[in-house]
């Protein structure tokens, strides 16, 4: 009882979240919220017994990715969107195409999926057991996404410096 | 059958000069094109004497394979050569004439830009003649057939930049083609029943068959189908109405190819055939009616027409009907006979007609000449042999084959006979109408009066400036004397039917002839009276022309206005060239333009193509809009996407 | 108790709230939260597998799942900072340079 009514708490602020970041205007308001969210689901992952990953939900996603989208809606100092004429097909199309596919999939999970339950901290996410897993059985994606990162850094710097032979007239106040 | 060596030799003499003066004429000189060709064309002529002289006639006839060329099953033909009999007499008659001709160009043709070209096309044309004469199967022949038909096709538009002259070589190949389709049909009836277009196979197979008495049958059918090409290729009715036209080229081309051999090809492809004919009666009859029809129709024509050259074209058509008649009453060596001294005495009366359209500077109209005796003596005297020869007065070459012809056509029956009389009288009024009126009387034309620059933008256009007419240069009388002297004496070679035992072996009429031979008394004087009436018929058709156009020349023009619509009729020669554009012509340019043209090729072809593209760019104009840049539309469009895989996903689950 | 569909039913309500957000907005740093957005609502659901399978690979998925997160937003926002250097504008809208 305690986990359904925690579950559906934290439920509630995820897609609070998720809505409001729909309907806010100006983008810092739309990364708080997000912000909000991550966390709720911190706690979700918390409610099925999954430790390491709630702390590295909390530590990499809330606590550095999302940090670095506010420094980026600070450094091009990002205003309140305007409206401007997009695409119809977006409307059109899309909407109803996601609103379409995901009534089909919450209809497959509702009416034909098995509805076992999930007891509150199924499963222990050990960090020695996760390491394991990770330095043992995964280790070369692990190793992968380490060269991916690296790769991901030489080509932020790459991109986001400045151009060289730049007048210094052309640069607009970024930073 | 003994094999010789040197047959093949003698049509790729006049091919190699061709190809030489073709692709290095240009850049040649005069002198240097001439002495190819001629040298060419000499060796020719040469190599002909030579195989002449080592003829034996029990050695012949003779062949020669050359080359492999279609093996098919049963089927087989290759490129072989024959010489018996018959093709010497056509090998000397072409190789002959042919040579005097060449050297007749070299004057005629002198002035002329493209002189190169004009003597690399006649070597082609001795090229392709001599395949003809030379073949030993069908298809041999049909290749120098086509072949003549493409030479006389260049050489009518050989001025290809005046309308009219490309006009008449086209009118020239696509009335021959006519011709050649029944050719081909003939060639496939024989493949098909005979098994072969080899001469010896064909009428060997051919003899074992019974005569077709019943006027039907396969021989008939093939006799009747090689009678249509040759009257293509030989100008008889209802195809003749190509070589008036064919007029509009140089008169050597007129003079070798629509006078002395490329007509005369028809005559030999049907005296080659006699095998199959003389089991044809049916056919043979055709041959009979189409040629004697021919001769008299033509000779009608030829008596209104003030052209020097039409009139010598009809004459043509119509001694070609001679050697038609020959050939379809059965006297095939008659024909044949007919056949040389005809080249001998039209192809001088032809070059003899250029040297006066030289003379004059260009003028062809007769009414505009007159009195050329005085300016031209030697074309004057050497025309007059041939005018003499061809009305048939003794003892002159066309005498002894027109003779002939007409006796042998009495004995078939007198039809023939008094047509070809009456053709004859038609023959010699108008021949000597002709000489009446170019050579006779006073000067009328305008050569060496002021008025005479203009005169001489006509066909042939030599008058630059010439003056008053005159005699033409030794290189073009040279061969005039030479054909002149053979006019006059070729003759004797029939002379008590040695001609006719010449070729017997040929025709198997050996005991025809032999029996010939000892005539009664009676046939002989039959024979000596028909020859009578014969030259008594010319001698008459002298003295009309000489009082119509010597005595009294204001006459023609009032028996011309009494007889009103019958005159004009003959000299628009029955319009027959406005009936078939009306009959053939429109409806098949009228049916081209609408339904092939732009019925099919613009409606179907062109609408396929253009349309196939149009609608290619519209389905991409439709669909570039799906490309737009912006990031949300492709968002959508991988939305929907995603929706409809998802829904075919729980689709299939459902299932 | 919660039933294993109730957070699959999460995941996806926040799925498709991160596509609407992809779909709608028009600031590019706002469609691009809207990507964390679907994945974390993806990351929800490998948990809660792994959980209801006791598979605890699946945890380990959403580890390297945050990696490339984190490694894409990094290389992303790079994207956005020369882009605004050239077009000086956020709107995703006016930067169209490849349409037909």
């Amino acid at each position: 009882m305690l986990h359904l009514l925690l579950f559906l708490f934290f439920g509630a602020i995820c897609v609070a979240g998720a809505i409001n970041l729909l309907v806010q205007s100006h983008p810092i308001n739309s990364a708080l919220s997000l912000i909000a969210v991550m966390a709720a689901l911190a706690a979700e992952y918390l409610l099925l017994g999954a430790e390491f990953v709630a702390a590295v939900q909390v530590i990499v996603y809330a606590g550095a990715i999302m940090v670095l989208f506010l420094i980026t809606i600070m450094l091009l100092n990002a205003g309140a969107e305007e409206r401007t004429k997009g695409s119809r097909i977006a409307i059109l199309l899309g909407i109803p195409g996601v609103l379409i596919g995901g009534v089909l999939v919450a209809w497959t999970l509702l009416n034909r999926s098995n509805t076992q339950s999930v007891p509150i901290g199924a499963l222990k996410g050990d960090p020695k057991d996760i390491a394991r897993l990770l330095f043992h059985d995964f280790l070369l994606p692990f190793e992968i996404t380490s060269v991916l990162i690296l790769i991901a850094i030489m080509g932020a710097v790459v991109l986001a410096s400045r151009p060289r032979a730049a007048a210094s007239g052309a640069r607009k106040d970024a930073g | 059958m003994t094999p010789n060596p040197y047959l093949w030799v003698v049509p790729i003499l006049p091919l190699a000069g061709a190809a030489i003066n073709g692709f290095f004429g240009r850049r040649s000189s005069k002198t240097a094109i001439s002495a190819v060709a001629l040298v060419f064309c000499g060796a020719a002529f040469a190599m002909a004497l030579f195989l002449a002289a080592s003829f034996s006639a029990a050695a012949a006839p003779y062949y020669f394979d050359l080359a492999h060329w279609i093996r098919s099953g049963d089927f087989q033909v290759d490129f072989s050569f024959y010489l018996d009999q018959l093709s010497l007499v056509m090998l000397l008659v072409v190789t002959g004439v042919g040579f005097l001709i060449h050297i007749y160009s070299v004057g005629y043709m002198w002035d002329d830009d493209g002189y190169y070209r004009f003597m690399s096309y006649l070597n082609l044309f001795m090229f392709f003649m001599l395949t003809l004469v030379l073949a030993k199967n069908y298809l041999v022949m049909f290749i120098g057939w086509e072949g003549v038909g493409l030479a006389s096709y260049l050489l009518i538009g050989f001025w290809f930049t005046k309308d009219s002259a490309a006009a008449a070589g086209k009118k020239a190949f696509i009335v021959n083609r006519i011709g050649d389709f029944g050719f081909l049909i003939a060639l496939f009836l024989m493949i098909k029943h005979f098994g072969s277009l080899d001469f010896t196979h064909v009428f060997a197979a051919a003899q074992s068959l019974p005569a077709e008495t019943a006027g039907a049958g396969t021989l008939t059918a093939i006799g009747l189908l090689l009678m249509v090409g040759a009257a293509g290729k030989s100008a008889q009715i209802p195809l003749y109405v190509w070589l008036p036209d064919a007029m509009e080229g140089p008169t050597p081309v007129s003079a070798l190819i629509h006078a002395a051999t490329m007509v005369t090809a028809g005559v030999y492809m049907v005296a080659r055939s006699s095998a199959i004919f003389d089991r044809a009666p049916m056919a043979m009859m055709v041959v009979a009616i189409i040629g004697t029809l021919t001769a008299l129709f033509a000779a009608t024509i030829g008596i209104a027409q003030t052209d020097i050259k039409k009139v010598l074209a009809y004459s043509t058509v119509s001694q070609l009907g001679y050697m038609f008649m020959a050939c379809g009453v059965g006297a095939f060596s008659a024909g044949i006979f007919h056949l040389m001294t005809h080249a001998f005495f039209k192809g001088l009366l032809f070059l003899a007609a250029g040297s006066v359209i030289h003379g004059v500077g260009g003028e062809q109209d007769m009414r505009k000449m007159g009195g050329l005796r005085v300016y031209m003596p030697w074309t004057f005297a050497t025309m007059g042999i041939a005018t003499l020869a061809i009305a048939g007065i003794p003892p002159l070459a066309g005498f002894w084959s027109k003779d002939e012809i007409l006796w042998k056509a009495f004995n078939a029956s007198w039809v023939y006979w008094l047509i070809g009389v009456v053709t004859a009288f038609i023959t010699s009024f108008y021949m000597f109408r002709l000489m009446y009126m170019t050579f006779g009387g006073e000067y009328r034309g305008a050569a060496g009066q002021d008025a005479h620059g203009h005169v001489a933008h006509g066909h042939d256009d030599h008058g630059k400036g010439h003056g008053e007419p005159h005699e033409s240069p030794w290189v073009m009388l040279g061969p005039l004397v030479i054909l002149a002297v053979l006019s006059a004496f070729g003759g004797f070679v029939g002379y008590g039917n040695r001609f006719e035992h010449f070729l017997a072996p040929v025709f198997q009429q050996g005991a025809e002839v032999a029996a010939q031979g000892t005539s009664p008394e009676a046939v002989k004087s039959i024979e000596y009276l028909l020859m009578g009436i014969s030259v008594g018929v010319a001698g008459l058709g002298w003295f009309l022309a000489y009082l119509l156009y010597s005595r009294r020349p204001q006459l023609p023009a009032r028996i011309a206005a009494s007889l009103g619509g019958l005159y004009q009729a003959v000299s628009h020669k029955y319009y027959i060239d406005e009936l078939y554009a009306v009959l053939f012509v429109k409806p098949l340019i009228d049916g081209s333009t609408t339904i092939l043209w732009h019925g099919i090729d613009q409606g179907v072809i062109d609408a396929a193509v253009n349309d196939s593209a149009d609608a290619a760019r519209h389905v991409s104009d439709t669909a570039r809009h799906m490309q737009s840049g912006n990031l949300r539309s492709y968002a959508g469009w991988v939305a929907a996407g995603a929706a409809v895989v998802i829904a075919y996903m729980v689709w299939m689950g459902v299932q | 108790m919660v039933p294993l569909s109730y957070y699959l039913l999460l995941s996806g309500i926040l799925f498709v709230c991160g596509v609407l957000g992809f779909l709608i907005k028009r600031n590019i740093i706002t469609i691009f939260m809207s990507i964390e957005l679907m994945l974390n609502g993806v990351n929800l659901s490998f948990v809660a597998f792994a959980a209801h399978w006791h598979a605890l690979s699946g945890q380990v998925f959403v580890f390297f799942v945050m990696v490339v997160a984190a490694a894409e937003a990094a290389v992303g926002l790079a994207i956005i900072i020369a882009v605004y250097r050239t077009r000086e504008t956020l709107n995703v809208d006016q930067v169209n340079l490849l349409k037909l």
